[in-house]
């Protein structure tokens, strides 16, 4: 139909690709920013607080990101605001990744063992003191290798931006197969795209896992 | 230019909502039933002393973990039909997920198995059990036990992620969503909607698991907790 696959197709899946790590970043830095003040609000003193956050999360990892991606396109157009793509994509992904880095990072800060809490009490140290100077230190290590594991899923996830029409690497390869019709070979060469930007960070994750794992075992009593 | 929301339209093609959520559920327990077998088959083939199956089945669960399951949908809708083979949008769905949620199961369950002490396997061939017995009885079993939560919301997972089946018109509830948005030219209440909808078969979905692990482990019963 419209020829075979030449460089011209290739140089627009790597504008793709680049928008694929745009969009991964933008929900990296605007979910971590989210997830961050959730996992905070997970732990918070204030029982409202914590079955707000809690009621936001579960209601999040309820709904598909695909009909999270639906919302925010026609819900902020709904809403009166006229929204790029673009926007669409990075409200949903932020929304979206925020509830998964708040419950994963609360599970970290909780995993911070108890004594550690108690000793920074102890010390008379603040609330603020405590978290910022011994607790969250000692949750990032142990949120380390998980985070990174989830990077993985936010790459992968930005191929649903591909629903609201953002042009990205899944969305690219949709429509040069629209006009080549060559299914198989150029959505082989998607996804072997996604595996070279994904693998790595899986790789280094699991790294990451397995020094963290010996470190826990050498603290562990013979 | 307010808000002016109006959900009557689209509660009135509620039949439709139903048909969606029913489809999505037998989409999400035939891709569980066979992506656990698959899984489980994995994880064991990974685990075996044969290098090369060990090496097929960790290239399959790399493969599968570290691409998005739109394009692995893409790839088997129409990469399959362009070669001739044309398969109806439900079981090439079904058999997408279960593929994708295998490999998900296999690493969980290889992690399963990394946790059954060697003193137990070895105390199992003491007793002489055969090789069949010893995966049966000693690894699988207690290891799925260990594992259950984990898989559960997996699962869990697995049917929100049935929702991209609906890009190849598989007809489930988000593809119903879609449907009906374009019907009604109500998008955002029907998404707010389906979104309901999704956190309350999650919810239900949840609840089942939570019943079949008291049905499928004893020792959770009588323990009330996992091992």
């Amino acid at each position: 139909m419209g020829g075979s696959l030449n460089a011209n197709h290739l140089l627009f899946l790597g504008h793709g690709a680049l928008w694929t790590i745009g969009l991964s970043t933008i929900a990296l830095i605007g979910g971590g920013l989210l997830g961050f003040l959730i996992a905070l609000a997970r732990v918070s003193p204030s029982r409202a607080i914590r079955l707000l956050s809690g009621g936001y999360v579960q209601l999040i990892q309820g709904t598909p990101l695909l009909v999270i991606m639906f919302l925010g396109y026609f819900g902020l157009s709904a809403l009166g605001f006229s929204i790029s793509a673009l926007m669409a994509a990075s409200a949903s992904l932020t929304i979206y990744v925020g509830a998964y880095f708040g419950e994963i990072w609360r599970g970290c800060i909780q995993s911070v063992p108890k004594p550690q809490w108690e000793a920074a009490e102890g010390l008379g140290l603040s609330r603020t003191q405590r978290m910022i100077k011994v607790i969250l230190p000692q949750a990032m290590r142990i949120a380390t290798p998980p985070t990174v594991g989830f990077m993985v899923q936010i790459i992968k996830n930005t191929s649903l931006a591909s629903v609201v029409g953002f042009v990205e690497l899944a969305r690219a390869g949709q429509i040069i197969n629209n006009s080549l019709f060559e299914p198989f070979l150029i959505y082989a060469i998607i996804a072997v795209i996604y595996f070279a930007l994904c693998f790595p960070i899986s790789a280094l994750s699991r790294r990451l896992e397995r020094r963290m794992g010996n470190g826990r075992t050498k603290l562990m009593p013979a | 230019m307010g808000l002016n929301l109006d959900f009557s339209v689209v509660l009135e093609r509620w039949p439709l909502f139903w048909d969606g959520a029913v489809m999505t559920l037998k989409l999400a327990a035939l891709a569980i039933v066979f992506g656990a077998i698959i899984g489980t088959f994995c994880a064991v083939g990974r685990n075996s002393g044969n290098r090369l199956i060990a090496r097929a089945c960790t290239l399959y669960v790399e493969a599968i973990r570290n691409t998005p399951l739109l394009v692995q949908i893409f790839l088997v809708y129409f990469g399959l039909a362009s070669i001739g083979f044309k398969f109806s949008a439900f079981s090439v769905a079904a058999t997408a997920l279960a593929i994708n949620v295998g490999a998900y199961t296999a690493e969980i369950m290889r992690a399963g198995f990394e946790s059954i002490p060697t003193g137990q396997i070895e105390a199992a061939e003491g007793l002489a059990l055969s090789r069949f017995q010893i995966y049966w009885h000693v690894i699988l079993l207690p290891a799925t036990e260990k594992v259950y939560p984990a898989l559960t919301s997996q699962f869990v997972l697995l049917m929100l992620a049935s929702s991209v089946t609906s890009q190849i018109s598989a007809e489930e509830l988000t593809a119903v969503a879609n449907y009906i948005q374009s019907d009604t030219y109500r998008a955002f209440e029907t998404y707010i909607l389906v979104a309901i909808a999704y956190v309350v078969l999650s919810l239900v979905l949840r609840a089942g698991f939570w019943a079949l692990g008291f049905a499928l482990f004893p020792r959770r019963r009588r323990l009330g907790t996992a091992l």
